[in-house]
């Protein structure tokens, strides 16, 4: 492993018990994610795309291998640089999910809180850092809407009020507002209609690219991967069948099940 | 004349010992919130079972006992809890806020500053003050094991982006000692200030939710605020009508059809000891204007534009 990987998946899985009998959602994952890297994992429903993005993180412990992430030091005595998550605390959990990741629910209500304004959402990670100035925050607020696109008018308006659209990109402010370096995200387009698609598929190209952002993407949808991604990972029945440069998997698909995802594209 | 069909202080001395030990714990780690085996009492819940249960466990023969509500020493509410412990313990009651050593207490702080030699009784609705911004228990008791309360600012950030001023006029978050985020039950804000580095013991029961969480003598209470608009206590254009009083807690109790107020002091101990000592307040109720009663001129719809 090089020093500069940001996250590191080493071999890892993890284990559902049905029926008294562990059957694992994913098993032997492994890859290595750069600073400002964006990696799709692709495949069918079921295929343990969405717990392997919970296992990286954090929110599921690994059952086999283990995630290990380079850590920014908060204070001396913490530990720094290429870290297993399974050895840190909640606390430090918590601490990382909110300076130095994102996540971006598939649906939009997960991942915000619906009972208080747009701004209150966009401002909670910095409140939970210890941010006490209310004029701060708010200025803070308008600057990440504006960054969004979204009517900073809406400001004090509750996120059910907001389209899905705007829902998503509230989610999206929401999550980088603290400058994360890796974000997080699960079908972050699906649920919305082609066009709001394109436009959101847009903003986060470009977000990304600005705040040279890392990201794992989930996604189904082959052009997100074509789009956002500069490396991907195919996964089927738990595992990864193939994993290489975007371009390479989508044009020259060396597995059958990747041959076949590519070919039942109906506009590739 | 304690009616001895009652073991002293109606519950039994297992039970007032099991809470006195939670109480322990409770003034060992202030403002944590201790679960306790909250005993049914002759009362509804609602009507300060909580307050009651840690009232009967720590009042000894030689407390002289005084119960508030709403600030008031003749409430319905005062009047029965005070009754139900003179039955049960026999032990001196009294009105008067320096006379007493336990004071059981709703929706007030006396006026009159509290000594080490007191212990004040809370009786707490709702002892959880993520309550309604966190639905999920397990995940409040986390973000009270790591001190994480962003939550609450993002109430008071929605207060102030909606209304334009922290609007909670009671029951204002408050942190103990820097460590936990503590609901001070249903006291006024204007109360808030007095329980900071206070010298008597404050102790707070509810018995619905059988939690029990204490603030010791001398240690800080903090009002949650931001920097731009810090916390402030309410305000008053009138003194007290009876005892002329302008540093107390005013009721505003409307006299007449015409709209007149009568700005009175809440805690009636207080307003009663001024005025044995001879102030006077001015007597008068005082006409506000009504916001709702316009001109006629006004009231008239604006004129339709023809199309």
């Amino acid at each position: 492993m090089t020093a500069d990987v940001l996250l590191s998946a080493r071999d890892a899985g993890k284990a559902f018990m049905h029926q008294g009998q562990p059957r694992w959602a994913c098993r032997g994952v492994s890859f290595d994610l750069y600073p400002g890297e964006v990696l799709a994992v692709v495949g069918e429903s079921g295929s343990g795309k969405s717990t392997l993005l919970r296992l990286l993180a954090a929110r599921l412990a690994c059952d086999q291998g283990s995630v290990h992430y380079d850590l920014r030091a908060e204070s001396e005595r913490d530990a720094a640089g290429l870290t297993d998550l399974a050895m840190l605390s909640e606390a430090r959990l918590r601490w990382l999910a909110r300076t130095d990741w994102g996540f971006v629910e598939q649906h939009a209500r997960d991942g915000l809180r619906m009972a208080v304004s747009g701004g209150a959402n966009v401002g909670e990670r910095l409140m939970a850092l210890g941010a006490r100035h209310y004029g701060k925050l708010r200025g803070e607020a308008l600057s990440w809407m504006q960054r969004v696109e979204l009517d900073t008018g809406r400001i004090d308006d509750l996120p059910a009020t907001y389209s899905g659209g705007m829902q998503q990109r509230l989610q999206i402010a929401r999550n980088l507002v603290t400058h994360p370096r890796l974000v997080f995200m699960d079908e972050p387009t699906t649920g919305l209609d082609v066009s709001v698609q394109a436009r959101l598929l847009d903003l986060l190209r470009e977000l990304v690219d600005d705040l040279q952002l890392a990201a794992v993407v989930v996604t189904h949808d082959l052009a997100v991967a074509r789009l956002l991604a500069q490396r991907m990972l195919v996964m089927k029945d738990g595992l990864v069948v193939e994993q290489g440069l975007t371009d390479r998997v989508l044009d020259d698909p060396q597995h059958p099940y990747t041959q076949l995802l590519v070919s039942s594209v109906l506009t590739p | 004349m304690m009616d001895t069909h009652y073991n002293f202080a109606f519950l039994d001395e297992r039970t007032k010992k099991h809470i006195r030990r939670a109480l322990l714990k409770a003034v060992a780690v202030p403002g944590y919130q201790v679960p306790f085996g909250s005993r049914e009492m002759p009362f509804a819940y609602g009507w300060g079972t909580g307050g009651v249960q840690i009232t009967a466990s720590i009042i000894g023969q030689s407390d002289v006992l005084k119960v508030i509500d709403q600030g008031s020493d003749d409430t319905t509410n005062a009047v029965n809890i005070r009754r139900f412990f003179a039955r049960t313990t026999g032990v001196k009651t009294t009105e008067k806020t320096l006379e007493a050593t336990l004071i059981q207490t709703r929706h007030r702080i006396p006026e009159q500053p509290l000594t080490e030699a007191q212990i004040l009784v809370y009786q707490v609705p709702m002892p959880e003050p993520l309550f309604r911004l966190e639905p999920s228990r397990a995940e409040a008791i986390k973000m009270h094991a790591l001190t994480d309360y962003g939550l609450m600012h993002v109430r008071l950030y929605e207060d102030i982006a909606q209304m334009g001023a922290i609007s909670h006029a009671y029951d204002y978050p408050v942190m103990v000692n820097e460590r936990y985020l503590m609901s001070p039950s249903p006291i006024p804000k204007f109360d808030n200030p007095k329980m900071h580095m206070n010298p008597a013991l404050q102790l707070f029961g509810a018995g619905r939710e059988k939690r029990l969480y204490a603030v010791p003598p001398y240690t800080a209470v903090r009002s949650l605020d931001f920097e731009d608009h810090p916390f402030e206590v309410q305000h008053w254009e009138h003194a007290c009508a009876l005892c002329g009083a302008d540093q107390s807690y005013l009721d505003e109790m409307i006299v007449d059809d015409a709209g007149s107020r009568l700005f009175v002091c809440s805690d009636s101990d207080y307003c009663q000891e001024r005025r044995e000592a001879g102030h006077v307040g001015s007597q008068q109720a005082v006409t506000l204007r009504n916001v709702l009663a316009s001109e006629p001129a006004s009231a008239q719809p604006p004129n339709q534009e023809a199309a």
